[in-house]
């Protein structure tokens, strides 16, 4: 079995966000690190690979340094890393994006396709879905357990209310939840092979069936047209008083806001 | 990317999420944002209804806005599930051609939405919380044209640290999904009718059909946080899942329902669906305790825009403070409990 995990380098915004003194976002102090649904959805790979034998390529498009998370996931137990990196490819939205990844994918051999959710910073949830659209592929988003059966996946779903269990031929995209799995650590013998192990980097030429059109920042459809750090609601009032003190000032402000 | 003959796409139109034959809350919140949408761009609003045996939905969804209501109705949109979905979606969009369709952030919404903005090749935009009708650019750029009347779609970025607006202005329809309990729904109007159209475009099963082995469902007597007027919300600072008995005292002396931080929800303490925040739901209730949560970004920007909140913490320095409109700070174990005493004299 051949699967390719679909990865993204992230800034961490899970508690290591970092503001400058004027209140915006400092970028450059936060850490760079592998967006956690991409990280459960290699870790449900490797444990594929563990259960019933594969091959596991990791898959990542940014710039040059993303290739730190191809050796990190090859330090876990990825087989091989692919890095699609061009300046022409900058700036894409999740179209331009999924175009991207597609074009990288229909070079590769595939029985399953897995991408996070969602990336920590853009939040979307799109890209995995789009990918499967452009390939023709079923999918299977917010998935929370995935075992194989014969030539079929099957995955459990999650919806707001219930989960579905869902199966489906291979080959097939599934978009993994953070909640799947605890990653497993990069072990020390896997750290000192992935330093040396040789990353593919592809650029625009290696893309297969895409068109200039849907490239990069040009070929996005969705252009920001503002975008500026969030104004904050200003704090209240705070007080420290003792606990019967405590609650005669809610109680006092419940009443003065006519909510009781 | 380009799409030629921009102008033939026409109305504002609304994917009416069902679940079990039930329309889900977003489907009338999407319609009361379409209306006014509508109303800026001096067009109508058109609900699609996509299910098995749903027709009988149409006058509920002309009661929350809807002029026009598109029916998909087969056998094989029983359950929810991409590819007939999508196909169903997409076709809708081909065949009448919208300039704007809205699709609720829900796990349909979000799965969908892609899936049907590659189908038909135009922009997609993840998670909106405001939507307006606007110029793109904003302010004329010499040597570029400013195209008017565009939609204006502004989210939440980096965990909720920033916010972006997005337009999508050389492509047809403009796409979004919208973050539920976010956008009001309209007050109901009695007896209104929609003019009603049935569409089928066909459904044969191909290699995209996913087969259902079993539905879950993960039943509950909870009410929505997201319906509640006041929420009475604990984070880990609360110490266990038995000590939030205060809270459900708390709740039931004030009329109010308990919701959770996503630390509680990680701990195994309360259900996923209680959870407030960037991963969980987003809620505005008219009061919000904030009992023992630190008040991390991807929290509050689930619940900063509640009307009056009260943070209770015993660390001054929470950031919870930032938002609060009246912090206190102490042990809550001594406040809520005398807190619910007091408020047991008072509300009857």
């Amino acid at each position: 079995m051949k699967i390719v995990v679909c990865v993204k380098q992230v800034p961490d915004t899970k508690g290591g966000v970092k503001f400058n003194p004027d209140g915006t976002l400092d970028r450059g102090a936060m850490l760079a690190i592998m967006n956690p649904d991409d990280k459960a959805g290699l870790e449900a790979a490797l444990r594929l690979k563990d259960e019933y034998g594969a091959e596991v390529t990791v898959l990542t498009m940014g710039l040059p340094k993303a290739e730190e998370v191809l050796r990190e996931a090859m330090a876990m137990g990825a087989d091989k890393g692919i890095l699609v990196t061009d300046r022409v490819l900058g700036g894409a939205d999740t179209w331009a994006t999924s175009t991207t990844l597609a074009g990288a994918l229909r070079n590769l051999e595939y029985d399953l396709i897995i991408t996070g959710r969602q990336a920590i910073d853009g939040d979307t949830a799109q890209v995995g879905p789009q990918i499967s659209e452009h390939l023709d592929l079923p999918v299977i988003s917010y998935a929370k357990d995935i075992k194989i059966e014969g030539d079929s996946v099957v995955v459990e779903r999650q919806y707001d209310d219930r989960y579905h269990i869902l199966k489906a031929k291979m080959p097939c995209l599934i978009t993994a939840l953070s909640e799947l799995n605890e990653p497993r650590y990069m072990t020390p013998g896997g750290i000192f092979d992935a330093y040396d192990a040789e990353i593919t980097v592809w650029g625009r030429k290696d893309l297969k069936d895409v068109d200039d059109a849907n490239l990069g920042l040009a070929g996005s459809p969705t252009k920001i047209a503002k975008a500026s750090d969030k104004v904050r609601k200003g704090a209240g009032e705070k007080v420290e008083l003792d606990a019967d003190e405590s609650v005669a000032y809610i109680m006092g402000k419940l009443k003065e806001k006519h909510v009781i | 990317m380009t799409k030629m003959g921009l102008e033939e796409y026409k109305g504002v139109y609304v994917f009416a999420q069902q679940v079990d034959n039930e329309l889900s809350g977003i489907a009338f919140e999407l319609l009361g944002k379409a209306k006014e949408l509508a109303g800026d761009l001096n067009t109508d609003v058109t609900a699609v209804l996509i299910g098995s045996d749903v027709k009988g939905l149409t006058d509920q969804l002309a009661e929350y806005g809807a002029d026009k209501v598109i029916v998909v109705d087969d056998p094989e949109l029983k359950e929810y599930r991409t590819e007939p979905y999508a196909h169903a979606l997409s076709s809708v969009i081909n065949e009448y051609k919208p300039e704007i369709v809205l699709v609720g952030a829900t796990a349909i919404g979000r799965d969908l939405g892609p899936r049907v903005s590659a189908r038909v090749a135009t922009g997609l935009t993840a998670d909106c919380t405001v939507l307006e009708i606007g110029d793109f650019p904003l302010n004329p750029i010499p040597g570029q044209e400013q195209k008017h009347n565009q939609l204006l779609m502004t989210r939440p970025a980096f965990g909720g640290n920033t916010i972006a607006t997005i337009a999508c202005p050389d492509n047809r329809p403009q796409m979004a999904t919208v973050r539920p309990g976010v956008m009001q729904k309209r007050e109901p109007v009695a007896g209104a009718k929609a003019e009603v159209i049935e569409y089928n475009p066909g459904f044969t099963p191909d290699n995209k059909y996913v087969e259902i082995v079993d539905i879950v469902k993960e039943l509950s007597d909870t009410v929505d946080i997201m319906d509640a007027k006041i929420l009475v919300s604990g984070g880990r600072g609360v110490g266990s899942p038995e000590n939030f008995k205060i809270l459900d005292d708390l709740a039931a002396a004030i009329g109010g329902t308990v919701s959770c931080s996503r630390a509680v929800v990680d701990s195994g303490w309360k259900p996923k669906e209680l959870q407030v925040g960037q991963t969980g739901k987003t809620v505005r209730p008219n009061v919000y305790f904030a009992i023992g949560i630190s008040g991390a970004i991807q929290h509050t920007a689930g619940m900063e825009e509640s009307d009056i909140i009260v943070a209770i913490n015993k660390d001054s320095n929470a950031p919870i403070f930032d938002v609060a409109d009246y912090g206190i700070v102490g042990d809550l174990n001594k406040i809520v409990p005398k807190l619910t005493e007091e408020l047991k004299k008072v509300v009857k």
